[in-house]
């Protein structure tokens, strides 16, 4: 009876492994079906750099949206990326041991933090300074704009590299540093000339993790980056990522022919890069957990 | 004596870096400084009793308990799930059951989906809802938000049993224990702790995405009776609340966006005190 339990068990067990192990590949396979219709009709090629937004007239160009993601998400990664890692060397290698456990539980906070409630902030708090900043500098601008959006998302991916930026700076073996102090290079210089290169492929990965987070956020750039069917030209202009063009419209305009299609094909897009950037960022770690 | 190039650069990256490490966690603070100090003004106690009334969009009486109830019972009835599966997922990938190298393409897979944006779930959810004639409802959202949280709390849940000492299971194989007994008597106590905080962890997650119930449970100001209604959530409530144009109703977002933040603030709490429970059960 018990070896029954046991086997009975380990089959219920692989089952859920199985099925859980394909949900990747079932949900890319759900949005490729959904989204046959219109690559059938236009080749990707045109839906991707066409600038012709007019569901009704059966015209899907996501070149503005696609501009639009491209520009919110970089922008919050050239915010992010250098502040992440100073912070994340300060806390592995400089900071006293006390303030480190307690600087960590706080971030680790910000990461549980709801997208809405970014969101919320942004609009109360980012949004009207970057208005009155604009107006400092003489650009008339809303404050619902791309910089908003990039400011938002940077702080929302703090946490995420920090962390496990942290994590790969911590595993360098100590004697890596020994030496370099032992030749007489200063704390600094040791951690740029040894630690950050050794550390690289894990910062790397923990960059892109960071961006395909960003990359995906649906809420908080929905709330303050004004969703202006445009191609930005520049930081104080509104913009329409991908995400927020699916949260807005997906749902209600299902009566419009092929319209559903065509957001399924960019929710398709989105999760190819988001496939892609996910793959390389876990293998690079991976590998440094086998080193 | 001469002051040294480098000592210069060594002061000036320590400043950078002790800067740089106040801005993030100044951004913390006022994330939820901003948040605490708008919404706190509008927070009263029928927010928080009531559900809306007649005109409660258009600044009129009423509250979101809708919402903060429907959130409940999204975010509960998913984690339940959610754990249901992820438990004897994770109990799969060891190396009992398990081939460390086919257990690693498990885990690479995992940690994908892990980084699938939830509106993904959300749009691939009610894809498969209409498919079954199904609309939006309870289900479909508790269904929507399992999904989202499956792969967290099964990653978190793994590197948790990874930890538990061999030695351990050995004993409890030498006794005659079988697999299924080691692992839900013996292992699982051991990695209690890291399993409540796996739990917990995914429970927020969940109840503060709004992305993936956004099409699938969709919104209602009535507290749902039967798994087929329709519900409401209170990052939703957050959301369409702050679209109106009204002052008032927009100075109730920022208060239920206060109610989200306390919510899953508690829970963090809560988690790191059921954690120190759990470990009495530790063997060192």
């Amino acid at each position: 009876m018990r070896k029954f339990i046991d086997s009975l068990s380990s089959k219920l067990m692989c089952t859920f492994t199985i099925l859980a192990s394909f949900m990747a590949f079932f949900i890319a396979c759900g949005l490729y079906v959904k989204s046959k219709p219109i690559l059938d009709i236009t080749s990707l090629k045109i839906l991707l750099t066409s600038s012709s937004w007019h569901p009704l007239k059966g015209e899907f160009g996501f070149f503005p949206f696609l501009m639009g993601t491209f520009w919110v998400t970089g922008l919050a990664m050239v915010l992010a990326v250098p502040v992440c890692l100073l912070c994340s060397v300060y806390l592995a290698e400089y900071a006293p041991r006390r303030f480190r456990e307690t600087a960590k539980p706080l971030i680790d906070l910000l990461a549980g933090i709801p997208s809405v409630v970014y969101g919320v902030f942004g609009v109360l708090a980012v949004v009207p300074f970057i208005r009155n900043a604009a107006q400092y500098v003489g650009i008339s601008s809303t404050g619902y704009s791309v910089l908003a959006g990039g400011i938002v998302l940077a702080v929302m991916v703090f946490p995420i590299i920090i962390s496990v930026s942290v994590e790969v700076i911590q595993s360098i073996p100590y004697e890596a540093r020994e030496s370099s102090l032992a030749l007489g290079a200063t704390h600094w210089q040791t951690v740029k000339k040894v630690v950050l290169r050794k550390a690289f492929p894990g910062i790397v990965a923990a960059v892109i993790l960071g961006f395909s987070r960003a990359f995906g956020e649906t809420m908080a750039v929905l709330m303050v980056v004004g969703n202006v069917v445009q191609v930005p030209h520049s930081v104080f202009d509104e913009a329409y990522p991908l995400t927020a063009l699916i949260a807005n419209n997906y749902g209600e305009m299902l009566s419009v022919p092929l319209y559903d299609s065509a957001l399924l094909l960019g929710a398709l897009l989105l999760l190819v890069v988001v496939f892609l950037f996910s793959i390389a960022a876990r293998l690079i770690l991976m590998r440094g957990e086998v080193q | 004596m001469k002051i040294k190039w480098s000592h210069i650069e060594e002061k000036f990256f320590k400043a950078l870096m002790v800067a740089v490490t106040f801005i993030v966690l100044g951004s913390l603070f006022a994330v939820i400084g901003v948040i605490v100090f708008k919404g706190g003004r509008a927070l009263s106690l029928s927010m928080i009793t009531q559900t809306p009334r007649g005109g409660y969009y258009l600044g009129k009486e009423g509250g979101v308990l809708n919402a903060i109830v429907g959130s409940l019972y999204l975010g509960l009835g998913a984690t339940a799930l959610s754990l249901l599966f992820s438990l004897p997922i994770a109990f799969y990938l060891q190396k009992e059951y398990l081939h460390p190298r086919i257990a690693n393409l498990v885990r690479l897979s995992l940690d994908v989906l892990w980084g699938v944006p939830s509106i993904i779930y959300g749009v691939f959810g009610f894809t498969i809802m209409l498919y079954l004639g199904l609309r939006a409802s309870l289900l479909g959202g508790i269904t929507a938000l399992t999904l989202l949280e499956m792969p967290i709390m099964v990653r978190a849940m793994d590197e948790i049993l990874k930890m538990v000492p061999n030695e351990l299971k050995e004993a409890s194989y030498t006794v005659g224990a079988t697999r299924f007994e080691t692992m839900f008597t013996v292992v699982s106590r051991q990695a209690l702790p890291g399993i409540v905080s796996a739990v917990i962890l995914a429970f927020g997650r969940g109840i503060g995405d709004a992305a993936s119930i956004m099409f699938t449970a969709g919104y209602t100001d009535h507290i749902p009776h039967s798994l087929f209604d329709p519900v409401a959530s209170l990052p939703l409530a957050v959301f369409f609340q702050l679209g109106t144009p009204f002052r008032e109703v927009q100075e109730r977002a920022y208060a239920s966006a206060v109610i989200l933040l306390v919510m899953v603030l508690l829970l963090t709490v809560s988690s790191r005190l059921l954690t120190r429970r759990a470990a009495k059960y530790v063997i060192r």
